[in-house]
């Protein structure tokens, strides 16, 4: 939204940092988030000493995940927003609406194929990551494993026939969600825009 | 309800959009905001929505003081150049949208929808989606939503500019008889002197931020304050340092002292009125608007010499180009 909608100065830096997840490796991502949220890192200190464990846990796993996608939401949900503009907002203001109300039943209705779109690819960009989450998520098996982490396991491990099957199960889900993805485009389609 | 705008000035950067303007508009009149683009006109509007903060000045709607309010509470409808138009929803529940946020009762919506719908003659697409309108039936929905709250005034920014110019004519004389009917207190914003001059009782004209002159159409037209709202509101053409109206150039063949030798470049043929481009003596060139009858009469032809005389004329100091008192 604020990408959008507003000038303001280091707006082309924000641009090109929020692309920055395309340009460099998922494993460099990670190691930056243990920099940061690590026993030793600027803020892992600070939160652990509140009994909050980013690294080697579910939260740094997210945040991970978030990271790495966040450009394939904006990007989607960007142009959508700037083709929408601001005069339905401004209309709805006007007939009385909060800016909250407004946001809601006018705006984001207007953007939802776009979001959705956003969230598909990330869905389908999360199943596959593997790079940022290998390193901070320290990779305790049943606990802090993803499926592709649980696949590399079980291949370094020879045990292929496991390997095979958690890829198996990967590649369906996968499949699942390009499926669910194409079907938005149909439905953009249907409304005449 | 009357609006009044007090020594209002917003920047964009550099740029002036409105520099120390203050405009009164009676309640109850049909208003014109009519000038060039960049002129400040449409920032003028959406300062008195709300839409636009001012950087200096204040705005009063029906005799409250209105700067700080957000649009929300300024009690104003407000239609769009492009519609607006809420695309996820039915052109009931766009024009609902306004008497849902007020939590007003479901009989009471369903019973003034119908009314509005009527009003701008669109009942029985009460159920279709603004995709399946025409421009022109999408900007009258626009109307009836903006109208549904029983708005104190009515600003309308550019509301005919996006249709094809049939479609247009057709509204402009709608919207006269809709303001007739409804009464409520009507600003909008124009760049076509003709439409400003069709619709509106008072015609506000803008230039580079600032008000050039308020009057009635009739008014601005023979009476311009200054040279740039007689070259906006009408066709000018100049006589040395004077203003004529090409139809107060007088044509004849023969001279008779006060008439100045001209020739006759090109004659265009428009219907019922001729126009001549004239070159007088020193090089400079005039034009003259003529009835098809005088025309014929005068057999005019292009590379003839006439003799002109204006009829009527103005003439404005160079300084004229500031701002008049409003």
């Amino acid at each position: 939204m604020v990408l959008v909608r507003h000038r303001f100065r280091g707006r082309r830096l924000l641009d090109a940092v929020i692309d920055l997840p395309f340009a460099i490796s998922p494993v460099v991502i990670g190691l930056a988030l243990v920099l940061v949220y690590g026993q030793a890192g600027w803020l892992g200190g600070w939160l652990a000493e509140r009994g909050i464990q980013v690294i080697f846990s579910l939260p740094g796993m997210v945040l991970a995940t978030v990271f790495v996608s966040l450009p394939y939401v904006v990007r989607e949900v960007a142009p959508v927003l700037r083709e929408v503009g601001t005069e339905q907002e401004e209309a709805a203001w006007t007939l009385g609406a909060s800016p909250l109300r407004a946001f809601l039943q006018v705006t984001l209705p207007a953007i939802r194929w776009g979001v959705a779109y956003g969230v598909v690819l990330t869905t389908a960009r999360a199943l596959g990551e593997f790079g940022a989450v290998t390193i901070v998520s320290g990779r305790l098996a049943g606990q802090t494993e993803t499926l592709t982490l649980y696949v590399e396991d079980r291949f370094e491990a020879f045990d292929l026939t496991g390997a095979y099957a958690a890829s198996l199960t990967l590649a369906v889900l996968a499949l699942l969600v390009l499926l669910a993805m194409t079907r938005l485009p149909s439905h953009r389609r249907k409304e005449g825009r | 309800m009357s609006i009044l705008v007090r020594d209002a000035t917003r920047r964009f950067g550099d740029f002036t959009a409105l520099d120390d303007v203050s405009v009164e508009v009676p309640s109850g009149s049909l208003t014109a905001l009519l000038g060039p683009s960049g002129s400040g006109k449409s920032t003028l509007l959406r300062v008195v929505a709300g839409l636009e903060r001012l950087d200096a000045g204040a705005v009063e709607i029906d005799g409250r003081d209105a700067t700080g309010l957000p649009p929300q509470r300024r009690g104003v409808g407000f239609v769009f150049q492009h519609y607006a138009a809420f695309k996820h929803m039915t052109v009931r529940e766009n024009v609902a949208f306004g008497l849902k946020v007020a939590r007003r009762p479901r009989a009471e919506i369903r019973a003034r929808v119908e009314e509005l719908l009527e009003l701008v003659q669109l009942p029985g697409l009460a159920d279709r989606y603004p995709a399946q309108l025409s421009g022109g039936q999408r900007q009258r929905m626009a109307l009836a939503r903006s109208l549904a709250v029983q708005p104190s005034v009515l600003l309308l920014d550019e509301p005919f500019g996006a249709l094809d110019a049939r479609v247009r004519q057709e509204l402009r004389a709608w919207l006269r008889r809709l303001h007739d009917e409804v009464h409520v207190t009507t600003v909008f914003v124009t760049h076509d002197q003709e439409e400003a001059m069709e619709v509106a009782d008072r015609i506000v004209v803008m230039n580079a931020g600032r008000i050039e002159q308020v009057g009635g159409p009739r008014d601005l037209y023979e009476h311009p304050a200054n040279a740039f709202v007689m070259g906006f509101v009408g066709p000018v053409t100049r006589l040395g340092e004077l203003f004529v109206r090409p139809h107060d150039l007088q044509v004849r063949r023969q001279p008779n002292g006060t008439t100045a030798e001209a020739m006759v470049e090109r004659l265009v043929h428009l219907g019922f009125e001729v126009r001549a481009d004239l070159v007088l003596g020193d090089g400079q060139r005039l034009q003259a608007q003529l009835s098809r009858e005088d025309a014929e009469e005068l057999e005019l032809a292009s590379g003839q010499i006439v003799f002109v005389r204006p009829s009527r004329t103005r003439q404005f100091a160079e300084a004229a180009a500031g701002p008049p008192g409003v």
